[in-house]
């Protein structure tokens, strides 16, 4: 039974990266497709999912490439050159 | 007498002479370009020179039109070819089918030893290439920090997978200085701990590329604990580092593409795909709930108490029927023994008797019934019962 997705959920899906709201999302529909009764809880997953699937598109559409630099054993933010 | 010949014929013995010997019908020559020129036909014509001598040269329109190299007047360079005549004036030359600088050829042997050697030692093997990851989250670069190649690889990953993290280990790619950098960038990137290192450099010479055929950085990529992907030069450039690493592209951005091979939209189509699963889930549920309640409700009829009243009601009018008939049957036969008794007691009944004349005799004082003589005195009050009533008397006479 989803029990491990009810005590993940409790975290705000704004505050997710996209591989945890991926990885509980992927979580989220294999429960609900294996889910036999329990329409109410079931009704609470499909929403968190929904929120889910949302973020991660949200992560998607915003994402900007991030460029960063070796320095020594730490890497600074890479400033390209423009054209 | 030495025989004459005409022009036409002895220059025919000597073309004869240079096309039938092996060496100068395939050459190559080394040399200062000179006298270059290229006319509107397309062809090349130049003279190659050392300090003691000259050589025509003519390279045609369809070999020069594969020259990657751009010519210049003073460039040494090593041409390969034929010697021929050319008749009408009676100057042999070299027929150019190749061109590249000077030190290639050597740069060419130099590449195959080393090629040989560490192919030996097992390198290149087919076993050592570990898989490169479908979808990597951080993604080290060996390049030139200004090179056009960083540029399109940017760009590339940029237009793909922009979720990705790129860190780039900037290296010269060219000159005396390039390998220990480049080997120096491949050891800094592994401890970043990318999830695979692109190792790049834009197009160039043999020369310009030589960085990448050099033994340090050859083994640097193979010692590396990170998969890498090679993309040095064009499509038709190999370099060692190409043998070496996991994956060959062809080009930077080929090195960029192949480094994600997830892209941007195969991950909004799996969240899409989730997307609807999670619907399809849903609804699937919502119907099964709906079925299971019709199902319940049909068998709640089916349970519900309203037969078991009815059949009870009937089962109370069948006891109320039997209790009704078994009190008449009694009553019945209740009243047959009272009427029997009746009967009997009619026969018992003594005013019967005294309607025949006999008559009872009490005493007046206290109704005691006089049967014997003995009971009887003198003057005593008694009273006379016969069949229609009583009357009183007194004793006369005993």
């Amino acid at each position: 039974m989803p029990k491990s997705t009810a005590k993940k959920t409790e975290k705000p899906v704004e505050e997710l990266s996209y591989e945890e709201a991926l990885a509980e999302l992927e979580n989220i529909v294999s429960v609900l497709e294996g889910e036999q009764g329990q329409l109410e809880e079931a009704i609470k997953l499909f929403e968190r999912g929904q929120a889910l699937a949302a973020r991660c598109g949200v992560l998607l559409e915003a994402a900007e490439l991030k460029v960063k630099q070796v320095a020594g054993d730490t890497a600074v933010p890479f400033e390209e050159e423009s054209e | 007498m030495p025989l004459t010949f005409t022009v036409s014929k002895l220059t025919f013995l000597i073309r004869k002479l240079l096309e039938e010997n092996e060496a100068l019908q395939d050459v190559w020559v080394q040399g200062e370009l000179s006298n270059l020129s290229r006319p509107a036909s397309g062809h090349v014509y130049f003279t190659l020179k050392d300090s003691s001598a000259a050589l025509k040269c003519v390279m045609w329109k369809t070999s020069a039109a594969r020259l990657t190299l751009s010519l210049r007047d003073g460039m040494e360079v090593e041409v390969h070819g034929r010697i021929g005549i050319y008749e009408p004036a009676g100057q042999y030359q070299l027929y150019a089918d190749q061109i590249r600088p000077v030190g290639e050829g050597a740069l060419y042997q130099e590449f195959m030893r080393l090629k040989a050697m560490l192919e030996a030692e097992g390198l290149f093997d087919p076993q050592r290439k570990r898989p490169v990851p479908e979808f990597p989250k951080k993604i080290g670069i060996v390049t030139s920090a200004t090179g056009a190649a960083l540029r399109d690889m940017l760009n590339t990953l940029r237009r793909r997978l922009p979720l990705v993290e790129v860190i780039l280990a900037a290296s010269p790619v060219q000159g005396t200085e390039a390998p220990p950098a480049l080997v120096k960038a491949i050891q800094s990137l592994n401890r970043q701990r990318p999830d695979i290192i692109i190792i790049a450099r834009g197009g160039g010479s043999m020369e310009d590329l030589w960085a990448f055929n050099d033994e340090r950085v050859v083994r640097a990529v193979a010692a590396s604990q990170v998969p890498v992907i090679s993309g040095v030069g064009h499509e038709t450039d190999f370099t060692l580092c190409d043998f070496v690493a996991d994956l060959r592209a062809p080009t930077p951005t080929a090195a960029a593409e192949l480094a994600t091979q997830i892209t941007l939209l195969d991950l909004q189509a799996e969240v899409q795909n989730y997307q609807n699963r999670l619907v399809t889930s849903i609804l699937n549920l919502i119907a099964e709930q709906k079925n299971m309640l019709s199902s319940l409700t049909t068998e709640l009829r089916y349970l519900s108490p309203e037969r078991r009243i009815q059949s009870e009601r009937q089962r109370l009018d069948e006891l109320a029927r039997r209790v009704y008939s078994s009190l008449l049957h009694r009553v019945q036969l209740q009243s047959a023994h009272v009427a029997g008794m009746r009967n009997r007691l009619d026969a018992l009944n003594p005013l019967a008797v005294l309607s025949r004349g006999y008559a009872v005799v009490t005493q007046k004082s206290d109704g005691r019934v006089i049967s014997r003589v003995a009971q009887a005195k003198n003057g005593q009050s008694i009273q006379v019962r016969v069949s229609d009533g009583r009357f009183d008397a007194t004793v006369d006479e005993k």
